[in-house]
C-alpha cells in the first residue's frame, strides 16, 4: 500500500494542480514540494526493507484474464533512481516557483511535471513489463505536453512534436519487444524475466527482441541516429530541461538497459548494438556541443554524449562497467542539473543565452559564477569533484575491454573527454572577460530560494567527489547488488588509484581540451561559426522532418490510388469482394441441391410479389421521383411488416410498423432541403456506349450480389436446425429473466450489455446529427419558401401554421389529433409496462411515444408545439443512458456481475401482486434514449425550416400567446 | 361443415380478397399518375395490413393481432398525414 501510494501520489498533486486558480503560484510550489517530501518520506520508509537487501512488492489484479497484474516493486537500482526522481524533483519544483513568470499559467506546468513525476515513478517502480511501457509511454506524453508548454511558440510546438514522434515511437518498439520477451518467457513479471536471462539468450528471437527494446531505450536516451530530438526539446522552461531533459526521463532509456542488463546482455549483439550507437552518440555529442551558440543547446549535446558514454559502459558490459554506468547516472544528473538551473538564471537575468553575446558575467553573478563553474569542471572530469570520478571509471572500462585489438576505444574516450572539457570551457567563459554591454536586462543574483537548489547541488558534487566512501557508496553499492546479484564485483571508489593509466588519459584529456579549446578560439574563430564543422551535414533534425515529409506524401498518394471519394466504386468493389472471397475460399459453388416446395401459400405469395413489385419500382423512381420511390419504399415496408405478421412475430411487426413512419417523416423532413431537378441540363436521350457497358455490368453484379445472398439465405434454411443458442433462451427467459418475452428478455437481460452498447451508439448519432445540423445551409435554390406556400390564392399562406390547425384547412385534423395525444401515450405505457412477457418494450414504446409527439409538430407547427410543451431530447438522452448505466452498476452493490437482473415480487395495495424485475428500469432508460433521440434528429431537421424562414426583426410568437421563442432544442 | 372448418375457409377467402386489394393498391402506387393517388395508394394499403392482421388473429386465435392491428389503426395515418402535408404545403413540419 506504501508503495503504491508512492506512485498515486505525484498524479493525485496534479489532478489537485490543475484544479487551482491561474495566478496560484505559491499555493502550486508548495503543493508540489509537498509531494516531493511525501514521496522521499515513503520513500525513506522502505529504505530499511530495500537495504536489507528484500524485494519489496505490491500486486493488484489488473487483467488476471491474461495473467497481468499490476506490479510495483522495490530493489536496491529502483529505490536509489525513485530517490534521484524525487530530490532532483523537489529542487525543480524550488526553482521553478521562481522562475516561472507570473503571466504563466502555472497550474498547468505543474499539473504537467507532478504527472511526469509520478509516470517516471511508475517506469521505475514497475515490477511488470507492459506496465512498464505505459509508464514509459506517459513519460512522453508529459514530456510532449512539458516541452509544448509555451504552446504559442513555434519552436516549443516543432520540439514537442518532434520529440513525441520519436519518443512514442521507440516506445512502440519497446511495446514490441517486451511482447517478444514476454513469448519467450511466458511471463511479463520482471523478476521471471530477469531469472530467465540464458533462456532469452538462446532462443531464436533473441535478436528482435534485443533491436526493439534497444530502439525503445535508444530513442529515449536520446542516442545517435536519434539524438536529435533532445536540442529541440530545449524550447521547454529551464526547469522542465533541468528535470526531464537531463536528469530523469532521458535516463530511463539507459536505466531500462541497466534493468534488462541481467536478462540480455552478455552477447556480442548486445556489445555491437548498444555500444556502438554509444560510441557514435559520445563523440559526435561532445563535438558538436563546442560548437553549439546557445547555452542550452551546449548543454543538451553534452547531455547527449554524456548518455552515450553511459550507453557504451552498459555496452560493454562487464559487471564493473555496470557499475560506472549507475555512477555516472547519478553524477549526471547532479551536475547537469544544476548547469541547466544556472543556464536559466543567466537567461532569467540577462534576458539572452545567446554564447556570442554573453561576457563576464562573474561581476554581476558572483555567487552563480562560482557554482557553475564548479558543476562545470565536474562534467569536464576535474578532480576532486564526481564527474572525475566516474569518467575514470569509464576510461578504465575501456582500456579494458579495449585491450590490443580495439585500441580505437581507448583513443575515443580520451577524444570525448577532450571535447568535453573544450565545451565545459567554453560554458565558462560567460563568466569571465569584459562585461557585456547592451544584453536585454541588467543582471544581477537571483533570489535566494532560486540558487538553492543549484548550491545544495554543487555540494553534493564536491562531497561526492571528496569523499566519495561515505556519500555515495552506500547507495551505488545497494543499486549494483540489485542489479548485478552475485556476479557484483569489488571496486574501490577512491579518488586516489596511484599513478596509471586511466590517469594519464585524464591529465590528457584535461590539456588536450585546454589546448583544443584555445586554438577553436584563436584560429577557427568559434564565435562566429554558423555551422559545426565536418559534422553539418548529419543533421538528424532534417532527416526526421523529410521523413514525416515523406510518410505525409506516402500517404496521399496512397489515398489518391485507393480511395475514392465516389460511392459508386467503393460498392462496386465492397460487391466484387462480397462474390468472390467465399467463392475463393470454398473454391466452388456449394452443389444446389432442391429442396421440395411445402406448403406453397398463393396468398403469402402475392404479399411478396407486392413487396418485390415496390422495391423494384421505387429503385426505378428513385432518380427523378423521389416523393414516389418514398411511396413505394413505404409499400415494401408495409410488406415486410405483414409478413413478420404472417409467419408469427408480431414483436418485429410492431418495431417495423413504427420504424416505418418515423422514417418516412424523417425522410420528407430531408427531401424538403434537396435541391429540384433541372429539367434544362437532361443529358442526351441515347445515353453513350460507355454508359450502357457501365449500367450492365453494375446490373449484373447486383443480380449476382442478390442470387448470392439467396442462395446463402437457401444454405442456412436447407441446413439442419442443430442446437442453436435460441433453444438456450428459450427455455431460460422465464425461469432466469423472469419474462416470457424472449426477445425482450434478450434485449434486456441476457444481452443487455449488448444493448447498452447500442443505445450508446444511438445516442452518440443523434447528437453528432444534432451537431451537423446546427451548422447545416441549405442550398441556395431549396433555402426559401417552398412554391406551395408562396400560392396567394390559398388562404393558408396566410396563416401561422398555428391558425391553419386551429380555424384553418387542418381543423377537423386538428381537433381529433390533439385528442388522440393522451391515447397515444396510454398506448406507449401499455406496450412499455407488458413488454417483459408480452410483445412490446422499451424500444416500441419509445417510438410510439416519439410518434405521437411528432403528430402535434406536423400538425400545428414547431412553435405552437415547443411553446406548449417543454421537451428537451438531450436530458431525455441523457437521463436514458445514465439510468441504464446506474440499473447495471446496482448489480455491482449486491456483489452480482455488472447488468445483472434482479426481480423482485411486490405486493401493492389495490394492484396486487407486481412483477418487477430490475431489467424493468433498464428498458426504461431505453425508452428515454429512444424517444430522445427520435426527437433530436426530427425536431433538429425540422428547425431548419424554422430558421430558413427567420427573417431579421421578424416576431417569433406563434399566436400572440406570450413570448414563446421558438425555442433552442 | 363445422364451425372451424367454415370459419377457416372463410378466413382464407377473406385473405385472398384483401391481398387482391393490396395488388390493386400496389398498382395504382406504382403508376399514380399523380402524387395523391400514390399517398391514397399507400393509406389504403395500411388499412389493407390493419385487416390483415386482424384477420390472421382470427386464424390463429390470439389476440395479440388484435393489438397490432390497434397500433396500425392509430399511427398509421401518420405516414399519409406527413405526406399530404408535403404535397400542400412542400413541408413537413412548418
Amino acid at each position: 500500500m506504501l508503495l503504491a501510494s508512492l506512485v498515486l501520489l505525484p498524479f493525485l498533486g496534479s489532478v489537485l494542480a490543475a484544479l487551482m486558480p491561474q495566478d496560484a503560484r505559491n499555493r502550486e510550489s508548495w503543493l508540489a514540494i509537498g509531494v516531493a517530501v511525501g514521496g522521499l518520506a515513503i520513500a525513506a520508509a522502505l529504505f530499511p526493507q530495500v537495504a536489507a537487501g528484500e524485494v519489496v512488492r505490491a500486486e493488484f489484479a489488473w487483467l488476471p484474464a491474461e495473467g497481468l497484474d499490476f506490479v510495483l516493486r522495490v530493489d536496491g537500482l529502483a529505490w536509489v533512481f525513485s530517490m534521484l526522481v524525487l530530490a532532483i524533483g523537489l529542487l525543480v519544483v524550488l526553482y521553478a516557483r521562481y522562475y516561472m513568470s507570473p503571466e504563466d499559467p502555472v497550474p498547468r506546468f505543474f499539473a504537467f511535471l507532478l504527472a511526469f513525476m509520478g509516470s517516471m515513478l511508475g517506469v521505475v517502480l514497475s515490477g511488470n513489463l507492459v506496465q512498464l511501457v505505459v509508464f514509459w509511454e506517459l513519460t512522453s506524453l508529459t514530456s510532449f505536453l512539458l516541452i509544448g508548454y509555451w504552446h504559442h511558440r513555434a519552436d516549443a510546438r516543432r520540439g514537442a512534436r518532434m520529440a513525441f514522434t520519436v519518443t512514442a515511437t521507440g516506445g512502440l518498439c519497446l511495446m514490441a519487444g517486451v511482447l517478444v520477451l514476454g513469448h519467450i518467457v511466458g511471463s511479463y513479471d520482471l523478476d521471471v524475466v530477469l531469472a530467465a536471462g540464458d533462456q532469452i539468450r538462446d532462443h531464436e528471437l533473441y535478436l528482435p527482441a534485443l533491436v526493439l527494446v534497444a530502439l525503445g531505450a535508444l530513442t529515449k536516451s536520446a542516442q545517435f541516429p536519434f539524438h536529435f530530438w533532445l536540442p529541440h526539446a530545449m524550447a521547454a522552461p529551464t526547469p522542465v530541461s533541468s528535470y526531464l531533459h537531463s536528469a530523469t526521463m532521458v535516463k530511463a532509456g539507459v536505466f531500462l538497459l541497466v534493468r534488462l542488463w541481467p536478462a540480455l546482455a552478455g552477447t556480442p549483439e548486445w556489445t555491437w548494438i548498444i555500444g556502438g550507437a554509444g560510441v557514435c552518440t559520445l563523440l559526435i555529442g561532445a563535438f558538436v556541443a563546442i560548437f553549439q551558440h546557445d547555452l542550452k543547446g551546449l548543454l543538451a549535446y553534452s547531455t547527449i554524449s554524456h548518455l552515450g558514454l553511459i550507453t557504451v559502459l552498459i555496452g560493454i558490459g562487464t559487471p564493473l562497467a555496470i557499475v560506472a554506468a549507475i555512477f555516472h547516472i547519478l553524477n549526471h544528473a547532479t551536475f547537469k542539473a544544476s548547469l541547466f538551473m544556472a543556464a536559466g538564471i543567466i537567461d532569467h537575468e540577462t534576458g539572452t543565452r545567446d554564447l556570442r553575446v554573453l561576457r563576464g558575467l562573474r561581476h554581476k553573478l558572483p555567487i552563480t559564477a562560482t557554482l557553475a563553474i564548479v558543476a562545470s569542471a565536474a562534467m569536464a572530469g576535474v578532480p576532486l569533484l564526481n564527474g572525475f570520478l566516474s569518467k575514470e571509471m569509464f576510461f578504465a572500462e575501456t582500456l579494458h575491454v579495449g585491450g590490443d585489438r580495439n585500441w580505437w576505444m581507448s583513443y575515443a574516450a580520451v577524444a570525448m573527454g577532450m571535447f568535453s572539457v573544450a565545451y565545459s570551457l567554453r560554458f565558462i567563459s560567460v563568466f569571465f572577460g569584459t562585461p557585456a554591454q547592451g544584453l536585454p536586462r541588467d543582471p544581477h543574483e537571483p533570489p535566494r530560494w532560486m540558487r538553492f537548489p543549484v548550491e545544495l547541488l554543487v555540494l553534493a558534487c564536491l562531497v561526492v567527489g571528496v569523499a566519495p566512501g561515505v556519500s555515495i557508496e552506500p547507495l551505488l553499492h545497494l543499486a549494483v547488488v540489485a542489479t548485478l546479484g552475485e556476479d557484483a564485483p569489488a571496486y574501490d571508489l577512491a579518488v586516489w588509484h596511484g599513478f596509471n593509466l586511466p590517469l594519464l588519459m585524464s591529465v590528457c584529456a584535461l590539456v588536450g581540451g585546454m589546448l583544443l579549446y584555445g586554438v577553436l578560439r584563436r584560429h577557427f574563430d568559434l564565435a562566429r561559426r554558423e555551422r559545426v564543422p565536418l559534422l553539418h551535414r548529419l543533421n538528424g533534425a532534417q532527416a526526421y522532418e523529410t521523413t514525416m515529409l515523406q510518410l505525409t506524401r506516402g500517404a496521399e498518394w496512397l489515398l489518391r490510388r485507393v480511395g475514392t471519394r465516389r460511392l459508386q466504386p467503393q460498392l462496386m468493389l465492397m460487391m466484387l469482394a462480397l462474390l468472390l472471397i467465399p467463392l475463393l475460399l470454398a473454391g466452388a459453388p456449394p452443389a444446389w441441391t432442391v429442396i421440395p416446395v411445402r406448403g406453397f401459400d398463393p396468398i403469402f405469395a402475392g404479399m411478396w410479389l407486392i413487396g418485390a413489385g415496390c422495391a423494384l419500382a421505387a429503385a426505378w423512381m428513385a432518380k427523378y421521383h423521389r416523393l414516389a420511390a418514398l411511396a413505394l419504399v413505404g409499400g415494401t415496408g408495409i410488406v415486410t411488416a405483414a409478413t413478420f405478421l404472417w409467419l408469427s412475430a408480431p414483436d418485429l411487426a410492431l418495431t417495423q410498423l413504427m420504424v416505418e413512419t418515423v422514417t418516412t417523416v424523417l425522410i420528407l423532413l430531408g427531401l424538403r432541403w434537396l435541391p429540384p431537378r433541372i429539367e434544362s441540363i437532361a443529358g442526351p436521350v441515347q445515353p453513350p456506349w460507355q454508359v450502357w457497358t457501365r449500367r450492365t455490368r453494375d446490373l449484373a453484379l447486383a443480380v449476382g450480389g442478390g442470387l448470392a445472398l439467396a442462395a446463402l439465405t437457401h444454405a442456412v434454411l436447407v441446413h439442419p436446425a442443430s442446437d442453436t443458442i435460441a433453444d438456450f433462451f428459450l427455455l431460460n427467459a422465464l425461469g432466469g429473466g423472469g419474462g416470457s418475452n424472449v426477445v425482450n428478455v434478450l434485449l434486456v437481460d441476457f444481452r443487455s450489455f449488448d444493448t447498452l452498447g447500442e443505445i450508446t451508439v444511438l445516442a452518440v448519432v443523434a447528437l453528432t446529427v444534432y451537431a451537423l445540423l446546427r451548422r447545416f445551409r441549405p442550398a441556395p435554390e431549396s433555402a426559401g419558401i417552398p412554391p406551395q406556400q408562396r400560392f396567394e390564392g390559398d388562404p393558408a399562406s396566410r396563416q401561422s401554421p398555428a391558425e391553419q390547425a386551429g380555424s384553418g384547412y387542418l381543423l377537423v385534423p386538428g381537433i381529433y389529433l390533439r385528442l388522440l395525444l393522451p391515447f397515444m401515450g396510454v398506448i406507449a405505457v401499455y406496450f412499455f409496462m407488458r413488454g417483459h412477457n408480452l410483445p412490446g418494450g422499451g424500444f416500441v414504446a419509445g417510438l410510439i411515444f416519439a410518434v405521437a409527439i411528432l403528430v402535434q409538430y406536423m400538425l400545428a407547427g414547431t412553435v405552437w408545439v415547443e411553446s406548449r410543451l417543454n421537451l428537451r431530447p438531450h436530458r431525455w438522452l441523457g437521463f436514458g443512458l445514465l439510468l441504464a448505466c446506474t440499473t447495471g452498476l446496482g448489480a455491482w452493490w449486491f456483489g452480482h456481475p455488472f447488468l445483472t437482473t434482479h426481480t423482485a415480487h411486490v405486493e401493492w395495495p389495490l394492484v396486487g401482486e407486481l412483477h418487477l424485475p430490475s431489467a424493468f428500469v433498464f428498458d426504461l432508460g431505453v425508452f428515454a434514449v429512444v424517444v430522445g433521440t427520435t426527437m433530436l434528429m426530427l425536431v433538429a431537421l425540422a428547425h431548419q425550416s424554422l430558421r430558413a424562414h427567420r427573417h431579421p426583426g421578424e416576431d417569433l410568437t406563434a399566436d400572440g400567446q406570450g413570448g414563446a421563442e421558438g425555442r433552442r432544442i | 361443415m363445422t364451425t372451424a372448418t367454415l370459419l377457416s375457409a372463410a378466413t382464407l377467402f377473406a385473405l385472398a380478397c384483401v391481398v387482391l386489394a393490396m395488388l390493386l393498391c400496389t398498382l395504382r402506387l406504382m403508376i399514380g399518375p399523380s402524387a395523391q393517388d400514390r399517398v391514397l395508394a399507400l393509406d389504403t394499403l395500411w388499412m389493407c395490413v390493419m385487416v390483415l392482421a386482424l384477420l390472421l388473429g382470427i386464424r390463429h386465435g390470439s389476440q395479440i393481432y388484435f393489438e397490432a392491428a390497434l397500433i396500425i389503426a392509430l399511427l398509421g395515418f401518420v405516414s399519409t398525414i406527413a405526406l399530404a402535408k408535403f404535397l400542400m404545403r412542400g413541408e413537413v413540419i412548418e
